[in-house]
């Protein structure tokens, strides 16, 4: 008898077999985006417009308060706008820093790469915070860094590194730097070495061939490379809070604050307000970078 | 004033490898010239160092009256199309072909770049970007970007290896007729030896880093100096043969028992173990016993064990009676019904196609390489 079963027929249930079980790989991922992205958002959207007299002992009742919003930008517009500058900051220091390491890893580092490359992720392997903590004592006023700059007059007699805003952007840029390095790096050494020798070939010079060849083919890994730098820059509140004072807080200093006074309306609106100011910028960014036709 | 390219003694060493040793190489203004040879035979290295993207070990490389080895390849009057062609993939083919006039800050870009692309034929096609064109197109593309600046010497570093025969042999042809428009000298690379007869003035046939053999297409293939050349260029039989001595301005020559002539300007050696070789289609096969032409060179006693049947010929083994096989090839013009495996024939052929290899060259040098 089975040998009559129509083609067609048989050929449906095995479609639709093979979109099931497409579904059921999705399944997992779907779930986990479900669980910790939307569910967390919509909680945090929510918190946003709660009643901001409420407190965790009394609890807190819906009511739009769309005003939170009004407010939290009045109060915390600064360090709002020094978050954004510090990123910037911190993002235009790694470009300088490690545009150079990651071009000298991709075409100059022979059988060093790896090593090279090894050394780029090696301090992954400390917390973050360690490390940020390592900073403190490297900075701190009786430091050998400080006596040795005040020792060349690079530093007045009662100059300071810690708690400055140069501390700050230094710890950003310090942590941040691998992730500026590895995309680049990945896009760097992508690059045909046969586009840079027909650049030379074509009359252009070591420095020509660079502006007009290979900065542009390694713009995907520029915008990567930014991207992975500000937008986690601007969110940050350790490296302020241990090498800054609270003239060098940032958005994120604030909001751990309040969430931990209990004020959770106002810290989760500061949230939602920083989350979609990057966003906008993100977008602006990558429209004008124009990298979609290179990746 | 003319500007050949000049290389004399130029060597290149690689770490522990030997990748071209004392060469030299004239080559004339305005000539189509190409370096033929096997992978790894040297000839890209030895462009590159023209090209100034590698250095020579020693020696020097002229043009005209400039001497040129030390000079970054930037500043070199010369240019290259690139093995699978390196254009630009951020840059739009117009910008492709103006990188080289931008660079040099040349004026009228918009007309010189339609000019040239026009030459190519793809005049319609500056807007694009070279992922979005053929093989094909992005090699006319490359050699537009390249022949735009009017090089002294243009570059061509297997330039149709990525393309399939049909559009190889198109591109052959039109790669020959721009560099008689333009007139400008072309260095060819290639291992492909039909390209390189098709196309080049003159040949320079390399193997193991060294020239084996120059001299235009018809030269090489008619009188080989070399085994290496008798088998890359074309195919030949090369069988053992022994001098007996001279007569009438001709070797006499024992080739297991049969006797041969050979011209002595065709000689490379003139005495002792010999290679006596013959091409495949210079050989006529003639039924046993037939009467040979007055100075005829014949074999007698073969007997056919092969026959393949191509279109335009035939291709005949025959085995002779020490046991080696020669191949043949007959022009099937329907003149006579083809031979059958296992007939008796005798093989005829001109002493002025004949030629005489030293035998202490590998019989099999430059065979294999055929297959790539």
């Amino acid at each position: 008898m089975s040998a009559i079963v129509p083609v067609s027929a048989a050929g449906k249930t095995e479609r639709s077999g093979r979109r099931l079980t497409a579904y059921l790989l999705l399944l997992p991922g779907g779930l986990w985006l479900l669980l910790f992205f939307v569910v967390p958002i919509v909680t945090l959207l929510a918190a946003s417009l709660y009643d901001p007299d409420g407190s965790i002992e009394a609890g807190f009742s819906m009511t739009w308060s769309w005003h939170n919003y009004v407010d939290a930008l009045a109060d915390y517009a600064r360090p709002f706008g020094r978050s954004l500058w510090y990123a910037l900051l911190t993002t235009a220091f790694c470009l300088l820093l490690g545009y150079p390491l990651a071009y000298a890893i991709a075409f100059k580092a022979g059988r060093w790469r790896n090593v090279m490359l090894a050394l780029v992720i090696a301090p992954f392997f400390t917390s973050f915070l360690i490390r940020t903590l390592s900073w403190k004592l490297l900075l701190s006023d009786n430091g050998f860094v400080v006596d040795a700059l005040k020792a060349v007059h690079i530093l007045g007699s009662d100059g300071r590194l810690l708690a400055t805003t140069a501390a700050v952007v230094t710890g950003l840029t310090y942590n941040f730097l691998p992730f500026m390095v590895l995309p680049l790096y990945a896009s760097l050494e992508k690059i045909d070495h046969r586009l840079i020798e027909a650049g030379g070939d074509l009359f252009a010079g070591p420095f020509t061939t660079f502006r007009t060849v290979t900065l542009p083919l390694s713009m995907p890994g520029v915008v990567a490379g930014t991207l992975l730098t500000f937008i986690p820059a601007a969110g940050d509140y350790i490296n302020a809070q241990l090498l800054g004072t609270p003239k060098q807080r940032m958005i994120g200093n604030d909001i751990q604050r309040l969430f931990a006074a209990g004020a959770y309306p106002t810290a989760a609106a500061l949230s939602v307000t920083l989350m979609a100011a990057i966003v906008v910028l993100v977008l602006f960014y990558v429209r004008r970078a124009g990298t979609e036709e290179l990746v | 004033m003319t500007s050949d390219l000049v290389l004399t003694g130029i060597s290149k060493q690689f770490s522990g490898h030997r990748a071209v040793h004392e060469l030299d190489l004239t080559v004339p203004q305005g000539e189509f010239f190409a370096l033929l040879g096997p992978s790894g035979c040297g000839k890209t290295t030895t462009l590159r160092m023209v090209a100034g993207l590698e250095e020579p070990t020693a020696g020097t490389i002229r043009l005209g009256e400039q001497d040129i080895t030390g000079l970054r390849p930037y500043k070199r009057p010369v240019n290259t199309v690139f093995q699978n062609y390196a254009l630009f993939p951020h840059l739009d083919i117009f910008e492709n072909v103006a990188f080289g006039l931008r660079r040099r800050g040349i004026k009228e870009v918009k007309q010189k770049v339609g000019e040239m692309l026009d030459l190519v034929e793809l005049g319609a096609y500056g807007k694009r970007k070279p992922g979005q064109l053929s093989g094909g197109q992005q090699q006319r593309v490359a050699l537009a970007r390249a022949l735009i600046n009017r090089p002294q010497v243009l570059l061509l570093d297997e330039p149709l290896g990525a393309l399939d025969l049909k559009l190889r042999r198109q591109m052959q042809i039109e790669l020959k007729r721009i560099q008689t428009e333009v007139g400008i000298t072309f260095v060819h690379v290639t291992h492909d030896q039909e390209e390189a007869m098709t196309m080049a003035d003159t040949i320079a046939v390399m193997n193991a880093g060294v020239i084996e053999q120059l001299g235009s297409p018809a030269e090489l293939y008619d009188l080989p100096a070399t085994t290496f050349v008798a088998n890359f260029l074309g195919q030949s039989n090369l069988v053992r043969a022994t001098i007996l001595g001279q007569a009438d301005g001709s070797l006499v020559v024992d080739v297991h028992g049969g006797k041969v002539t050979v011209p002595v300007p065709r000689c490379r050696v003139t005495e002792g173990d010999v290679w006596m070789g013959i091409r495949p289609e210079k050989v006529f096969l003639a039924p046993a016993g037939s009467e040979e032409d007055a100075g005829s060179n014949v074999l007698r006693s073969a007997v056919v064990t092969d026959v393949s049947y191509i279109g335009v010929s035939t291709q005949y083994l025959a085995k002779l009676p020490w046991g080696q096989e020669l191949t043949m090839f007959e022009q099937n013009t329907g003149a006579r019904a083809a031979l059958k495996v296992g007939d008796a024939v005798d093989l005829h052929w001109q002493p002025s196609h004949t030629f005489v290899l030293d035998a202490a060259q590998d019989a099999h040098a430059g065979v294999e390489d055929i297959a790539e």
